[in-house]
């Protein structure tokens, strides 16, 4: 199962070269795409199976927790600022958790990627190839699942799911007359971004409408899948 | 990669110093601002790694020396982007002068003598507006090394670059690690089109070359009137919420 990591661009100069023995899957998605609960089954569901996991999402480290809980509370308006922050923080979990996970042979679920950065930056008009470059050093992971909805499935789901907040809004971009407006244009703006990339980088598109079971099944049936091709040969 | 090739067409102007740690640029550009003040000039004044936004988080991370060289260098961006945008952009646009202590050159040194691609530090930085005259204080390494021996009781862990396991005493890896810095510097001379002052002539000296070629960049800039030219100066005004 050992394999050469891949990357986007060059990797990190000082990093020394290994081989990959864990997978990464990513799984990517808008707000309220129901992300979360699907990582928390396929996580346990791949436990059961004996596999050692390692889970990490958008915005977790500690390094840059106190930087960005002050930038979301409204201190700075500017976009490549919060788009560096995210970076920082991606960087610090990529460093120290992702690639000696991998090294060891975690599989590494990842909650959201670079291309939530990517979609983010594009609606606001910024230069693509700048973000492009600094994500450069990330690895290209085994399975890229991309949770496909449309907006009159999230609407609702994000009302009963604890209601839209500014960010998830759009509301610096001021896309509408009110929050539900700018929710709205928002998310179907980011939503067709996210379809561009999926056939740029190669998602594996689940529908995000169907039950939670479904869905669980849908993503069993990938994740199996891959599994199935990293197996050593015999 | 190009990055700063293009001059910015807003109404103020900006000059920034750089150079290794001991060339005397913060003292060269605290007389350049004395100067212009007394000049009735509004001045704006910035210095590298000082804002609020990730100063806690850098001091923090530094302590506990958790930054890689990827994260050090994002760290930096960081607050650089929030900089620009808050403290160098608006008043280039009300037409003042910036004065910044450092800038994105900082970066594209140490970042790399720490272990970054130089094509990508530069990618990171190319939203930077290019300044109007950046200012290089040359200096031999042993000069530099001396100055701040002479001044200062010990160096700081990083200034030494101990991250990097150069050499086991603090001394000898600061001059290996400002020598590596230096010789990027003077990489950067012609990329950048920086002016090289000799940072070993006296202080005076330098600062009559400063002030000949500020007033020279001056020429056709129109004075922004203010009331008080020597109060510090405020853009925004952050709110807090308690």
């Amino acid at each position: 199962m050992p394999n050469e990591p891949k990357y986007f661009g060059e990797s990190l100069p000082y990093l020394k070269p290994f081989q990959k023995k864990g997978l990464l899957i990513a799984i990517e998605g808008t707000d309220g795409c129901g992300r979360s609960t699907q990582l928390a089954l396929l996580k346990n569901w791949l436990e059961v199976k004996g596999y050692a996991v390692v889970e990490t999402g958008w915005a977790r480290s500690n390094l840059m927790h106190k930087s960005l809980e002050m930038a979301k509370s409204g201190n700075m308006m500017d976009r490549m600022t919060f788009t560096l922050l995210y970076a920082t923080d991606f960087a610090d979990r990529f460093e120290n958790l992702i690639i000696p996970a991998l090294r060891s042979g975690h599989i590494v679920l990842i909650d959201r990627y670079i291309w939530t950065a990517m979609v983010r930056d594009v609606v606001r008009q910024s230069d693509p190839k700048w973000i492009r470059n600094m994500f450069s050093f990330a690895l290209v992971p085994d399975l890229s699942l991309y949770m496909k909805i449309d907006i009159e499935t999230l609407v609702p789901r994000v009302i009963e799911g604890g209601g839209m907040n500014y960010w998830e809004a759009g509301m610096d971009l001021h896309m509408g007359q009110d929050l539900f407006d700018s929710f709205v244009n928002y998310q179907v703006a980011l939503i067709s971004e996210y379809d561009k990339l999926a056939k740029e980088f190669d998602f594996e598109t689940i529908d995000a409408r169907k039950t939670v079971e479904e869905i669980r099944g849908d993503i069993r049936e990938k994740v199996k899948a891959l599994l199935d091709k990293a197996k050593p040969k015999k | 990669m190009s990055v700063f090739d293009k001059k910015h067409d807003y109404p103020g102007k900006l000059f920034i110093v750089e150079g290794v740690d001991g060339s005397g640029k913060s003292t060269q550009i605290d007389l350049l601002k004395k100067w212009l003040e007394s000049e009735g000039y509004s001045v704006f004044f910035t210095v590298w790694n000082s804002s609020d936004l990730v100063k806690e988080t850098t001091k923090d991370a530094k302590k506990k020396n958790l930054l890689t060289p990827t994260t050090f260098s994002l760290l930096h961006a960081t607050d650089f982007a929030d900089r620009l945008n808050y403290q160098i952009i608006p008043p280039l646009k009300a037409g003042m002068i910036v004065l910044a202590d450092r800038y994105a050159y900082t970066a594209f040194a140490r970042d790399v003598v720490r272990g970054v691609s130089p094509q990508w530090v530069r990618n990171l930085y190319s939203f930077a507006v290019k300044p109007d005259i950046s200012f290089y204080f040359d200096v031999p390494i042993q000069t530099a090394v001396d100055r701040i021996l002479s001044n200062r009781a010990e160096i700081k862990f990083h200034e030494a670059g101990m991250d990097m396991g150069l050499h086991m005493d603090t001394k000898e890896s600061f001059k290996i690690f400002q020598g590596r810095i230096l010789d990027e510097y003077k990489k950067m001379v012609d990329e950048f089109d920086l002016t090289v002052v000799d940072a070993t002539n006296e202080i005076h000296d330098q600062q009559d070359i400063v002030r000949q070629k500020v007033q020279a960049a001056l020429k056709g800039y129109s004075k922004k009137r203010t009331l008080y030219a020597k109060r510090a100066k405020v853009f925004w005004r952050k709110f807090t919420v308690s």
